[in-house]
């Protein structure tokens, strides 16, 4: 795919139009009991289980290490009859500096190891240097790659240079997945989120990511609902079917299901796999397992009665 | 299904509300129910019942009375005698209890969305999420209204008992729009809820007793159409409001012609649904999927005909035919449905029939690949391409899940399309483009109009139709006008509804030669026929004829031209040309009314002595009416700048711009006397609002009229804004409000006149204002100049434009 201008210049986002939608996403769908207890277990599947914090350590990364290889209490999962499944989630996702270890943790998994990378969260540094670090990353066994995006290309309107940027990232991966983060309450308008997602698959992302987690506003329904469109559009086009990835600020049973419905409608529900789906998430395990037990014991559950991630 | 396989396909199961509670409600009412009345639930006269019906199951939910004569007699009485009360406790005093009704909706809210679900068939997830708080939302704004009342409308009071007959498709937010303005307003009603969805108004009804609110206030009656008959002929009956197909609305309209009965009628529709090439297709595919899928199409504004450019025609419908795979249609209590049953089995199968006509006329049907449920009354959505402006699926109004698609190459084109119907209520229009979207909306003949988005619906912003969906503003500070009438209005206070003191207009049969012109000196004068003035061009009648015009001794001033329908018809094709007129600068119409006034006055010697002929009257009085007359046309050119439209202060993110627009064609049948004032005052407010007129002056003393078109000519009056067409005023305004061309139509004359210009006018259904017969008691007096007029000649548009980068 090469860069055309002329496509990005015809995109139209209504913000108003788009609002109404995702306000009445969640009013139109429900998913309740039996249904509601399959679809989480499916998120939990879809989760890149997250520490991207200052103070990590690398105990605190084989805790988490930990956790995505058993996600659930094996009683909980016994009980809703999923025990053969083996669940765990779908990646682990830290800072470069813990690559190693969690590649390490996870030995003998199928669990991928995903790095936050570029000058993560702000993505100034210099960009060798950014370049640098994928490789670094990759060469320490991350299979995927989570860049952030120069924001100051994108709000200038500078497509080619923004083209060029995650191409070059692109090319650094080599074999591993590339996530492109657009750091999307930074791009403010849901135009620029849209010209940006789409900049991105045209360069060659496996998977469009809404935020860092470390911008004001994270992943809002409404940056969501724009990007599967793009992601939709690019697929229509392309015949390419690319990730999506919201993160930040999901943290309850409650969000991950509305996200679901989201992909469900709009996507289909053969886009709600790891391979086309996560959630960035650190908190969100905790709440969902709690969830599970309420859904097997009719009663509502407590944190400390699930393994810390 | 399993936890597993749940996992696996992430199907959605069944997410039913519980109906425990209002099916409790039902069994404590032994699933019967009787009529509202005076403040009790009386035992009815008539003995009839009728079943009504849960559309998603075909199970019976309970009896309902068929109320008679009888019964509606009782309620209308009961109504009458709460009014003094209730218009005297006050506007604070009402406002209490509207509040007090509002808070009990929410209180009460699950269970009222669950019972109109079950009698309704339209999903939980609306009459949860919409109706059921619109409902509340309506008694909150109009609390205020009533507390205001005082403050913002003075010298207006109640306009007495009001009769109210609302549609199936939205019981309560119809009950709570018909209501909370009469209520607020100081007005007594009787409410006729729609057959097939009687139980919520009972639910109501239950709430108007849990506030106190003063017996008889509220009245509610069930039954067919019988019953809803009954009440709009009903003699003490002072206003009709009714919400429903055009078909009843005109019946409506006839039956209550003469009457001098206040009406509003809120009617069908088929309102387009307009999409640019520069629009957010996205976002304009789940729009359709609000206008056409919402309430199952069965909504009078549905966006029915979507309107594509060609351009981006296939890439839409690709989109939309996407989009309705994933709809869900199911038990309506299901709160992942997003379409719920038809209301009864013959609206459903007018939907199929239509279908059906529509494949027959060779229209291309596209459904979801998904079937509906066998057991209820439902239908799946659809959409038809390939038809083309006269198909059947394209003009008739279908309410129910069934969008037509056609396309277009310009913004022309799309107004052209988009106001080729016979409905005006609502219409939609998604483009990007600022200027784009409001050079449309002020060109669309609808109501409504929203930008970017639809169905968005407030208590703060008029609804209400253009054309064939009848007049009337419900919501805002316009649709309180519904319900209030001026204290000292055109006839003086306390008049009768109806009266005869307007003289007929009788041309003498036979040509009698009149008496001779008083004998003068000098030679004879050169003998000046006024001609009619069509187009801005003095025009011989067309059936060659003249009458007499005499004075009250009978002595011949002049003659004027016969004027026929086909001069009338002339008249009304001058003033569609002149459609430039409305699109003028206020500020343009204001120098020309001006410039009028400025060149009567010049001639305003001439004009006293040709009012003095006609009349006899006095040269002091003759004086004074030309004086008045330049006056009016100063103050109408004062106005023409000034009628400001107003924002809406609805809860969501954009502006709700309520537009004043003109009618378009007004016609003015004028009163027999006096000669020069009422044609002045009338037709000034007329133009100065944008409309072009077709008046018919006095029938007896036309020539100060005439007289004027030289003056219109000296003035800068383009052609056909004024057009003037003389005879006999009965005959004429029988062509005139009969025209179909004809937007609105002004009568001053008998009160058979008035009655059968209000009967003429069903064939479009144009507003009418007429007299019923009452004279005028004073040409010059104030209510002549301010808010009545301008409300007369105008209508408000109401536009949404949500905003937000």
């Amino acid at each position: 795919m090469t860069f055309d201008l002329g496509w990005l210049r015809n995109i139209q986002v209504n913000r108003s139009a788009v609002e109404r939608r995702t306000a009445t996403l969640a009013t139109r769908r429900s998913v309740k009991k039996r249904w509601q207890a399959g679809w989480l277990l499916r998120a939990i599947t879809l989760i890149d289980l997250t520490t991207l914090a200052g103070d990590d350590t690398s105990g605190r990364v084989r805790r988490l290490c930990a956790k995505a290889r058993r996600p659930v209490r094996p009683d909980l999962l016994e009980a809703l009859g999923v025990a053969e499944l083996g669940l765990t989630t779908a990646a682990v996702c830290v800072y470069h500096r813990f690559v190693r270890t969690a590649v390490e943790a996870l030995d003998g998994t199928q669990i991928p190891v995903a790095a936050v990378s570029t000058g993560f969260p702000a993505g100034l540094s210099p960009f060798d240097l950014k370049l640098a670090e994928i490789e670094r990353s990759v060469r320490d066994g991350a299979s995927e790659i989570d860049v952030v995006v120069t924001r100051d290309l994108a709000l200038t309107g500078d497509w080619q240079a923004l083209f060029d940027e995650v191409k070059a990232y692109r090319e650094a991966c080599g074999e591993a997945h590339l996530k492109v983060i657009l750091a999307t309450g930074e791009l403010q308008t849901l135009r620029n989120v849209y010209r940006a997602s789409m900049v991105s698959m045209m360069a060659g992302a496996d998977f469009v990511k809404t935020s860092t987690g470390k911008e004001p506003v994270n992943a809002t329904l409404p940056v969501g609902l724009t990007m599967v469109r793009s992601i939709r559009e690019y697929f229509e086009w392309t015949g390419f079917r690319v990730g999506f990835k919201p993160a930040g600020g999901i943290s309850t049973a409650k969000d991950a299901l509305t996200w679901l419905v989201l992909m469900r409608e709009e996507l289909g529900v053969e886009w709600c796999i790891p391979e086309l789906f996560r959630f960035g998430a650190s908190s969100l395990l905790a709440d969902i397992e709690r969830q599970l037990e309420h859904h097997i014991t009719g009663r509502y559950s407590a944190y400390h009665r699930h393994a810390l991630g | 299904m399993s936890v597993l396989e749940a996992y696996e396909t992430m199907s959605y199961g069944p997410a039913p509300e519980s109906a425990q509670d209002a099916i409790a409600w039902l069994d404590r009412r032994d699933r019967k129910f009787g009529l509202y009345v005076g403040g009790e639930w009386v035992k009815p006269h008539s003995k009839e019942t009728f079943d009504s019906f849960d559309p998603s199951t075909t199970e019976t939910l309970a009896a309902i009375t068929q109320a008679d004569q009888n019964d509606v007699d009782r309620a209308v009485k009961a109504a009458r005698a709460a009014l003094p009360t209730w218009r005297d406790l006050g506007g604070h005093g009402r406002a209490r209890f509207l509040y007090a009704i509002a808070r009990q909706v929410q209180k009460q809210s699950r269970r009222l969305a669950v019972l109109e679900t079950m009698d309704n068939g339209k999903p939980i997830r609306e009459t949860r999420d919409i109706d059921v708080p619109l409902v509340a939302r309506h008694f909150y704004h109009h609390a205020g209204w009533a507390q205001l009342m005082e403050r913002e409308l003075p010298g207006y009071g109640p306009v007495g008992v009001c009769g109210q007959v609302i549609p199936w498709n939205f019981p309560l937010l119809m009950l709570a729009w018909k209501l909370s303005p009469a209520l607020a307003m100081g007005n007594t009603v009787v409410l006729k809820p729609a057959e097939f969805t009687s139980i919520t108004a009972m639910a109501m009804a239950e709430i108007f007793d849990q506030v106190g609110l003063p017996a008889g206030v509220v009245n509610i009656i069930t039954g067919d159409g019988r019953t809803g008959e009954a009440l709009v002929h009903h003699d003490d009956v002072d206003k009709v409001a009714f919400t429903g197909s055009t078909e009843v609305g005109k019946l409506i309209r006839s039956a209550t012609a003469g009457s001098g009965k206040k009406l509003s009628l809120e009617l069908g529709g088929k309102s387009p649904f307009l999409v640019f090439d520069d629009a957010d297709l996205d976002s304009a595919v789940e729009g359709v999927v609000d206008a056409i899928w919402f309430n199952q199409g069965q909504v009078c504004c549905a966006g029915s005909r979507l309107l594509v450019h060609e351009g981006v025609h296939d890439t839409m419908v690709e989109k939309l035919s996407a989009r309705m795979e994933t709809l869900r249609v199911g038990p309506p209590r299901d709160k992942a449905v997003d379409l719920g049953a038809i209301v009864a089995p013959v609206q459903l199968e007018r939907i199929s029939e239509l279908v059906e006509q529509g494949k027959a006329e060779g229209a291309t049907c596209w459904q979801p690949s998904w079937a509906v449920p066998k057991e209820g009354w439902f239908y799946p959505p659809t959409l038809f391409t390939g038809v083309s402006s006269s198909s059947t699926v394209v003009r008739e109004e279908i309410f129910g899940p069934v969008l037509v698609t056609m396309t277009f190459r310009t913004p022309k084109e799309a107004v052209q399309l988009a106001n080729d119907t016979r409905y005006g209520l609502a219409a939609s229009v998604w483009t990007e483009n600022v200027n784009l979207a409001l050079d449309i909306a002020p060109q669309l003949q609808s109501g409504v109009v929203w930008i970017n988005c639809t169905n968005l619906l407030d208590a703060a912003a008029g609804f209400g139709g253009y054309r064939e969906s009848g007049y009337g503003r419900e919501g805002g500070r316009e649709g309180l006008w519904e319900y209030v009438q001026p204290e000292d209005g055109p006839f003086g206070k306390k008049t009768a509804k109806t009266a005869d003191q307007e003289a007929g207009a009788e041309i003498p049969s036979g040509f009698e030669p009149p008496k001779k012109p008083s004998a003068g000196s000098g030679p004879r004068a050169i003998d000046r026929t006024a001609k009619m003035y069509v187009g801005g061009k003095q025009a011989r009648p067309d059936g060659g004829n003249s009458y007499p015009v005499v004075d009250p001794e009978g002595h011949l001033v002049g003659e004027a031209g016969l004027g026929n329908r086909k001069d009338i018809r002339n008249a009304v094709e001058a003033a569609r040309k002149a459609g430039g007129w409305p699109r003028t600068t206020a500020h343009l119409r204001a120098q020309i009314l001006y410039y009028i006034g400025e060149n009567l006055e010049a001639r305003s010697a001439e004009f006293a002595t040709r009012i003095r002929s006609l009349t006899g009257t006095t040269k002091k009085l003759a004086d004074a009416e030309v004086a008045k007359s330049v006056d009016r046309l100063f103050l109408w050119a004062a106005w023409a700048d000034k009628h400001d439209g107003a924002v809406h202060g609805t809860p969501f993110r954009n502006v709700t711009l309520a537009m004043n627009e003109p009618w378009g064609i007004l016609g003015i049948a004028c009163p027999q006397a006096p000669a020069l004032l009422p044609f002045v005052s009338l037709v000034a407010p007329a133009i100065a609002l944008g409309n072009r007129v077709v008046a018919i002056p006095s029938t007896r003393s036309p020539l100060a009229a005439t007289d004027l078109y030289q003056v219109f000519d000296t003035s800068d009056v383009p052609p056909g804004v004024v057009n003037l067409v003389t005879g006999h005023r009965e005959a004429l305004s029988e062509v005139l409000a009969g025209h179909d061309a004809v937007d609105a139509m002004w009568y001053f004359g008998t009160g058979a006149g008035s009655a059968m210009v209000e009967k003429e006018s069903v064939g479009n259904l144009k507003a009418t204002w007429v007299n019923y017969g009452r004279a005028v008691t004073d040409w010059s007096g104030d209510w002549a100049e301010g808010d009545e007029l301008l409300r007369r000649a105008t209508r408000v548009k109401n536009i949404w434009v949500p905003y937000g980068e």
